[in-house]
This record gives C-alpha cells, structure tokens and sequence, in this order.
C-alpha cells in the first residue's frame, strides 16, 4: 500500500517566525494585513448580496461559442497553445489589441504594445521599471484599490489628488507638483483611470484631459492611463484617451480583456515608448517569462469572429440597465445627506456619507444584513481617508439584487444616522428612508438636550 | 484518535478562525489523530453525526463559536469539547456581563458606563452621557459589548469625539461600553486547565498607542515574552488574571487581557478562545513554558476529555 505523502512542516514555532521574518524584504513591511482585510474575506459568503466585487458578468457568453473556440484551437493548434510563447505577445494577440484601442480612436505601433497577465501586471511592471524606494508616484483620490498594494510593495511615497465630477483637479495637481519642485522632487509618474474611474465612477473632462496631457509636455512628466472601461459607455459623448490626446510621447497606456470580454483569461496590455517598453520586457520576462498562451489563442479565435463589438453592445445595455437601478435605488432609500456619482460608464457608484459614519463599521452591521460593499478607505494610501464613502457595483449582480443590496444598505445607514441624531440632537439630521414615517417614539430624540457635535467647540 | 475541529463560521473573525484551525489540524495530523475539518456552517450537526468523533476541537471566535451557541450545541450531542462551557462563553463574549462578574468577584477592571441603542433611541440616553466626564473621566474607549478583534473599538479623547464612536460601536453590536481608558502596559495572560501561562507583553511601535487595530498587526505590536515585570508586579498580575479566570467560569484554556499601571493591574477582558494562529498570544506564551503547539493541542484536547484532571 502506498503511503500518502507528508504534510508540510508547519513552521510555526516562534523560532521559526522570528527566523522568517529576518528574511523579510523591507517591503513586506508596508504589506499590511488588518481587521478590515478579514472583514472583507466573509463578503464571499454565497448568502452576501454583494456590491462590493469588480466583477464583469460573464454569464451572457453563449456557452456554445466558448466551447467552439476551445475545439477549435485544439484541433488546429493544440502543440503551440499549450507551448511557451513571446515575451511580448504573440503578434496576433498585438493585433486585437490594436483593434481594440482603435475603436476608442487609438493608433499604437504594434512594437510599443507588451502583452501582460491582466491590467495589474501591467502596472506592477511599470513600477518595477519606474519607482525606487521613496520615489513619489501621483494619483487619485480615491483611486483604483487594486493599484495601491502595488505602490506600496514598491515603497513609492504616493501623493492623492482630490477627484471631482470632471474627475482629477489638475488645479491640485499643479499645486502639488510645485511643492515637489521646491523640495527638488518629481514624481516617476501621474497614475489616473480618466474614464468611468474605479471607484469614483467619474470621467475626467476633454478640458482636463488636455490640460493634463499639456502639463505632462511641458514638465516631461509620464502619465500612466489605466482605461479598463472605456468601451462601456451608456450615455454621453466619447472622450478622447489621454494616449491619443498625447500621442504616446508622454503617456504609458494600460489595456485589458477583462471588462470587454473575461478577467478570467488573465488578459492585459502596456504601451509604452520604446525605451520604457524595453525595461518593461526585461521585467516581465523575470516576472513570469510570458503570458498564457491559451488564452492569447482564445483571444485571437475570439476576435477573428469579428463579434467582440457586439459583445460589448450587449454588456453595455445590461451595465446601463443596471446602473438605471442602482441610481434609483440610492435615491429611495439613502439618506438625504448621502451623495454619489452619476457614472456614465464602467462599473461603479461611489457614494459618500456623512462624515460621522464610519462605512468599515458600516461594512460590519451590513453584513449582519447580508450584503457587502468596498469600503472608502481600501481607495487610499492614507487609510484614515475615505472613511465615510464606499464603492458600489452595479456590473455583478442583477437588478433585484441590487434593488434588495441597496434596501438593505440604505437601512443599516438610516439607523446610524437617527442614533447619531438622538445623540447629539440633531433632530434634522433624521431622514428616514422616503417610504416609511419615523415612528413616534423615535420623534422624540428632539426633546434630549442636544451633545455636542464632533467638531464643535475650542479643540 | 478522531477529533472533529469546528473552524469558520459566520463571525466577523472568519478569517482568522480559519487560521486558527488550520493550525490545530495540521498539528493533530501529526501526533496521530484523524481530523474531521468542518467550516461550521448550517450543516454542522450533519457532519458531526456523519464524522463521529469523539471529541470536538472548537477554534472559533467572535459570535456563534466563542459565545456558547456552538458549545450548547455539542453539549446537547453529549460530545465533549474544548475550551469553555456554554456558561462561560456567554460571559466572557459579552463584555459588560464580564464586567458585571469581574466587579462581583473583587477583580479590578477599569470602570465603565453600558448603554444600550434603546436606551438612546428611546430613553434619552444622551443626557446621561454628560455624567460621563465626572464618572470615567476622558479619555475613553467605547466598544461593542460583544466583539472579539478590535473592530469597532474607538478611543475618544474628549466628549466631542463621543457620539461618532458610538455609531461605530452600535454598528456591531446593540449594547456597548464606555470604558475609562487606563494608560499603562498591555499584558495577556493566558491559563491552560488552571495553569498560569507566562505573561505576554505587547508593546505597540510609536503613534499606533491608540490605533487599536495595531495590536492585531505583526510588525506594528512588539510582543515580548516572558514580560519583563517585577517579581510583586508579576504575582499581582497573574492573581488577577486567574481571579477573572475563576470568576468567569473558564475551563480549558482562555486568555486575559490585562493592563498594568501604578496602582496594579486591571483586567480589560477574557478571551474564551483566543487566536491559535501562527502569530496569536497563547500559542507564544505556552512556548515560553516550554510547550510546543502540539503539546499545547494535546494537552487541551486531554482537558476537554478528563476535565477533572485539570
């Protein structure tokens, strides 16, 4: 009989954590875990209505076109699929690329394009070309949660511009970057998601988008565009990509499959001058030499069919619905003081609440309610930031369920907003939700002489 | 052996759970035992029924695992457990039934005011709060009564900084605590059956003194084991975490969190079953005694067997 292999070792003695952590790069140091890391892994529970993924919906591709592909890359190229391929890509996965960038009106050189594993391993390989410990990088504010364990693994000091409805203040920016000057500083780069940004759900305006790319020529500043969700527009008029207002002169452009076709295939994109692109090829070969094969012939079998725009067409009539619902859920049952973005593409809704709540604390007493969302502060470095706001999705689940996310949500605030009201007797500040009249007893917070209101006062 | 170790759950402290019991597997596997690995979910008795072991493991915290549900319900399969009995875990799980009990039994913990969201919704509550400087003093902590980790701990350095702390609080749980806060050095005891383990001391790095999630962070707490104490501090310290041990009903192994100031120590709360991950206070302090994590794991499975033995 054969004996079952041996479990690993559990290490687990203090000695062996002190020996460990001697070992420990200087970056893992800013690798956090926390309580609210924790908090987030029980929004997986398949009971959690949950607003709080990134998820695309991947249920509407025909299954029958999927498993076509699939044949046929096994009948006509099974050896190559499942062979290594170019570091860069192969040309005909460079070729959809190109596609695809041009149908927002694009022209990249094929040379300045590096197929990567998702949009994620595109930024992490330009830090690792660009950013040295203590090097500054610009951002949003909020921005993309997925880019700042990036940053921070690379020990970038990284500065957040404020966001507004037009997206970042290059106002601020231009403050910011004079600061810098003073001090004899310049960041390595300007990292934005200008359209239907993750997770403000804002879209920077053509004003700004100008202004921006101008500034980067002027003070030969890179600007990394991260555009996920350019093609999922519902409404409005399309805006130029930063990479085609600037030409490619001052602008690394980050693509991907994931939100136009599958975040499962692991499919992205980097555009950069040559002599980025160069160090970013070294990278990536030391990284993980090249990326999945497989799916770069599925991606190619895909796009030969010629129907990826229909596809899109398809999600973004679905994602509008959706986001229609979504909208109109916040505003019957979010409370009056509460306020979130319109987006006119992509994903997200960011709402922001009065600054006495706490939307971590808030993520807690939701999930007792079974439903789940990103709190603010996963949008910041400064994790005292964003406290009061939270990200939103609408692409994920259907519109009962975000009806029913939504509802729920909007309770657990509505609760927290009266107990505030009845501690610092703030009788206005009690909204309940438009259907139901605060009952009588409830009414009666504005008899208890008022507390105090955080702020207030000499301190 | 067949040990069943009952991990997961729906608490918030899933995840370090999980942890927990991956441990406590891992470690039975290798003295010998045959493990039956359940995340606790609604098909709990099910499994239990089906795996027939004969004596549960529970590496659970925070609601349903570390407050009596869980250990009721073994108790009626008649299987035994580990850890504290369903008494005891009602009480330590939630703080100001734990205090009330501390208070009875001459065990010194920091005062504190316990209010409940009624009492505020609908009994203006608030007004009582203004007794708050006189009675406690600022600055304060305000926590959820029951809440494991440091989610929802908020420390308030006036009462301007109260009612914010206080919808964090609420958001966990319906009963909360205002406590006074006493500045001195952080301290666990940990007991095994009723052996004093040797006390931990978690010195939190500069600026993290009132971020409370620091202490659950590897890099941003210190933990220093044995603590450095004076031989009258030492004694004084584990008298009262033994005395909170007793008073509350414990049998086992459980943790006390102590803090220690001029005047002596005082017990903050008991931890019915604190971490047994890779990084948790127990695990640490019974190495400093000398025992391993699977002499640990025996040694708490042979309490949950033969209780009196302890």
């Amino acid at each position: 009989m054969e004996e079952t292999p041996h479990r690993r070792r559990a290490h687990t003695r203090t000695r062996d954590l002190q020996r460990y952590a001697g070992l420990f790069a200087a970056r893992t140091g800013v690798m956090r875990s926390s309580a609210m890391r924790d908090l987030m892994a029980i929004t997986a529970r398949p009971e959690v209505i949950s607003l709080a993924g990134g998820l695309p919906d991947t249920s509407t591709f025909p299954a029958g076109t999927f498993a076509a592909q699939m044949t046929r890359i096994a009948q006509e190229s099974t050896a190559e699929a499942l062979q290594y391929g170019p570091t860069e890509g192969f040309a005909e996965t460079v070729d959809c690329i190109v596609e695809v960038m041009g149908a927002e009106g694009m022209l990249p050189d094929p040379d300045d394009v590096i197929v990567t594993t998702g949009g994620q391993q595109a930024i992490d390989l330009i830090c690792k070309t660009l950013v040295d410990p203590g090097d500054v990088v610009v951002c949003e504010a909020p921005t993309y949660p997925g880019a700042v364990p990036v940053f921070c693994s690379y020990q970038a000091e990284t500065i957040q511009i404020d966001c507004d409805a037009d997206g970042m203040r290059i106002d601020d920016l231009e403050a910011v970057l004079e600061d810098l000057d003073r001090e004899g500083r310049r960041p390595k780069f300007v990292y934005s998601v200008p359209s239907f940004q993750n997770p403000a759900g804002v879209t920077m305006s053509l004003e700004r988008r100008r202004r921006l790319v101008e500034l980067a020529r002027r003070r030969e500043l890179l600007l990394v565009e991260d555009n996920p969700y350019g093609l999922l527009r519902f409404g409005g008029e399309p805006l130029p990509p930063l990479y085609q207002l600037d030409g490619g002169d001052f602008v690394i452009y980050v693509g991907t499959f994931s939100k136009i076709l599958s975040p499962g295939i692991r499919l992205g994109w980097a555009v950069a001058p040559p002599p980025v692109m160069e160090k970013i090829v070294l990278g990536k070969q030391a990284s993980d030499l090249c990326t999945s094969t497989l799916t770069q012939h599925f991606v190619r079998e895909y796009f030969s069919e010629g129907r990826w725009r229909e596809y899109i067409a398809d999600l973004v009539e679905i994602y509008r619905d959706r986001r229609d619902t979504m909208l109109e859920s916040l505003s019957e049952h979010f409370p009056a003081q509460a306020t979130w973005t319109e987006p006119e593409g992509g994903l997200f809704i960011w709402a922001t609440l009065p600054e006495y709540i706490d939307t971590g604390d808030l993520l807690a007493k939701a999930l007792r309610e079974d439903v789940a969302f990103v709190p603010g502060q996963a949008a910041y470095v400064d994790e005292s930031r964003g406290r009061s706001s939270m990200r939103l999705n609408f692409s994920g689940v259907d519109g009962d369920e975000i009806r029913e996310g939504v509802r729920r949500i909007g309770k657990a605030i509505a609760e927290q907003v009266e107990l505030y009201g009845a501690l610092t007797g703030e009788q206005e500040a009690v909204p309940a939700p438009k259907e139901t009249s605060p009952a009588a007893g409830e009414s009666g917070a504005g008899d208890v002489l008022p507390f105090r209101k955080a702020g207030e006062g000499s301190g | 052996m067949k040990v069943a170790v009952l991990k997961g759950g729906r608490s918030l402290e899933r995840g370090v759970s999980l942890r927990s019991g991956a441990r406590v597997e891992d470690a039975l596997e290798r003295i010998g035992h045959e493990v039956v690995s359940i995340d606790a979910g609604s098909d709990l008795v099910k499994r239990l029924v089906a795996g027939q072991p004969e004596v549960a493991f529970v590496a659970m915290h925070g609601l349903g695992g570390e407050d009596g549900t869980v250990q009721e319900l073994l108790e009626i399969m008649g299987m035994p457990f580990t850890g504290p009995g369903v008494a005891a875990c009602a009480r330590c799980m939630d703080k100001v039934l734990a205090k009330h009990e501390l208070r009875d039994a001459d065990v010194p913990t920091p005062n504190w005011f316990a209010f409940n969201e009624t009492a505020f919704r609908e009994l203006g509550a608030a007004d009582a709060l203004s007794d708050l400087e006189q009675r406690l003093g600022f600055p304060l902590v305000v926590k959820p009564s029951r809440g494991g980790s440091a989610l929802g701990v908020k420390f308030a350095a006036s009462w301007f900084e109260v009612p914010e702390a206080l919808v964090s609080a609420f958001s966990y749980d319906n009963r909360v605590l205002l406590e006074r806060f006493v500045e001195g050095r952080e301290l666990a005891v940990s007991v095994l059956g009723d052996e004093p383990l040797p006390i931990v001391e978690a010195i939190p790095s500069d600026g993290d003194r009132y971020d409370f999630e620091a202490r659950y962070e590897i890099g941003r707490t210190e933990f220093v084991c044995p603590a450095v104490l004076g031989e009258e501090d030492a004694s004084a310290v584990t008298a009262a975490a033994l005395g909170a041990y007793r008073a509350l009903g414990c049998a086992g192994f459980s943790r006390v969190d102590l803090i220690l100031d001029d005047e002596g120590p005082q017990v903050l709360e008991v931890n019915a079953i604190p971490g047994l991950t890779d990084t948790s206070l127990l695990p640490q302090a019974a190495e400093a005694a000398g025992l391993g994590f699977e002499r640990l794991v025996e040694r708490i499975l042979e309490l949950a067997l033969k209780p009196a033995a302890a």
